[in-house]
């Protein structure tokens, strides 16, 4: 049940915020700070968010074979590979690094 | 296929594609109730991924001129996709038929490959033998690479990492990422503090993601 609440809230909050851009005048949304602010707050989410689901198993700290996934990602993302690609390398190493440490 | 590796039904999993249809906010969703957050601080931590398809609004609102009855029902399509897609068409034309395509293209296959990723994943079963759960968070670095290119950004996201992860073992599930969202004014304030340089961030040109 509270996952279908989770998916309810989150499903109005972002097609609200989708709406919202579409109906207010220009003008409120454009100013310099509000701009910046809108294009940080995915970094600093993403940034948190990588690093939380690498590195932890519930609310504790781990290092395990997934650490060895995401740096294939990183590596996959510098070579300038494709979205899937990159999930895919993480994947992979991750899988083989579990299987070979059993 | 993520999301049914952290407890997600087939039919849950296929409603938040349907209905949320933007992909940082699902992973993330997913990501914070399978860490044991509650509803509403997984569903807030989804729901800031999103307040930028506000900005992407605003853009296409003045480019594509809809009717106002229409824009409830294009509201949906309007994510990282749609937009560069619709702002790169030189006339109102082109983008509106570039908004329509993309947005109907990627709303299908999304929800179909949704479809597929979670009944695949019923039936591996064990996912993380798979290495599956690498893939969320390979997910948020591949959509995280692209924006990282001013020095603001950068020191924005390593805050971020250093506050989402450090907070972790003291906070409730979910709340470290809300917290980690703070690095982004502290680290606009702390850049207003040094003599008002401005670094140039493009919220709306972005065209990064592979987000839907």
């Amino acid at each position: 049940m509270n996952i279908w609440i989770a998916i309810g809230v989150t499903a109005v909050g972002c097609y609200a915020v989708k709406l919202v851009g579409l109906l207010v005048p220009t003008g409120v949304l454009e100013r310099p700070l509000v701009k910046q602010l809108a294009a940080l707050l995915p970094v600093a989410l993403l940034a948190a968010l990588t690093a939380q689901q690498t590195f932890a198993d519930g609310r504790v700290l781990v290092v395990d074979a997934k650490v060895a996934g995401l740096a294939a990602a990183a590596v996959a993302l510098l070579l300038r590979a494709p979205f899937l690609l990159v999930v895919a390398a993480a994947v992979a190493v991750t899988a083989g690094v579990r299987a070979m440490t059993g | 296929m993520t999301s049914a590796g952290s407890g997600l039904t087939l039919l849950q999993t296929c409603a938040l594609s349907l209905l949320v249809f933007t992909g940082a906010s699902q992973f993330a969703l997913v990501g914070a109730l399978a860490a044991g957050g509650n509803p509403f601080t997984a569903a807030a931590g989804a729901f800031f991924l999103g307040v930028r398809n506000a900005f992407y609004g605003l853009r296409l609102s003045q480019l594509l001129a809809l009717p106002r009855a229409v824009r409830p029902f294009a509201a949906q399509w309007v994510i990282d996709e749609t937009a560069a897609v619709a702002l790169a068409q030189p006339t109102r034309r082109s983008a509106r038929i570039g908004f329509t395509v993309t947005g109907l293209t990627l709303y299908v296959l999304w929800n179909l490959t949704t479809l597929l990723g979670a009944a695949g994943a019923e039936a591996i079963g064990d996912t993380d033998a798979w290495g599956l759960d690498a893939a969320g968070p390979a997910v948020f670095l591949a959509l995280l690479a692209p924006m990282l290119r001013t020095t603001t950004e950068r020191a924005v996201a390593g805050l971020a990492v250093v506050l989402g992860i450090g907070l972790l073992p003291v906070l409730p599930a979910g709340v470290p990422v809300l917290v980690a969202a703070l690095a982004a004014p502290a680290v606009l304030w702390a850049g207003g503090r040094r003599g008002g340089r401005t670094t140039d961030v493009k919220p709306a040109d972005d065209e990064s993601g592979d987000d839907r």
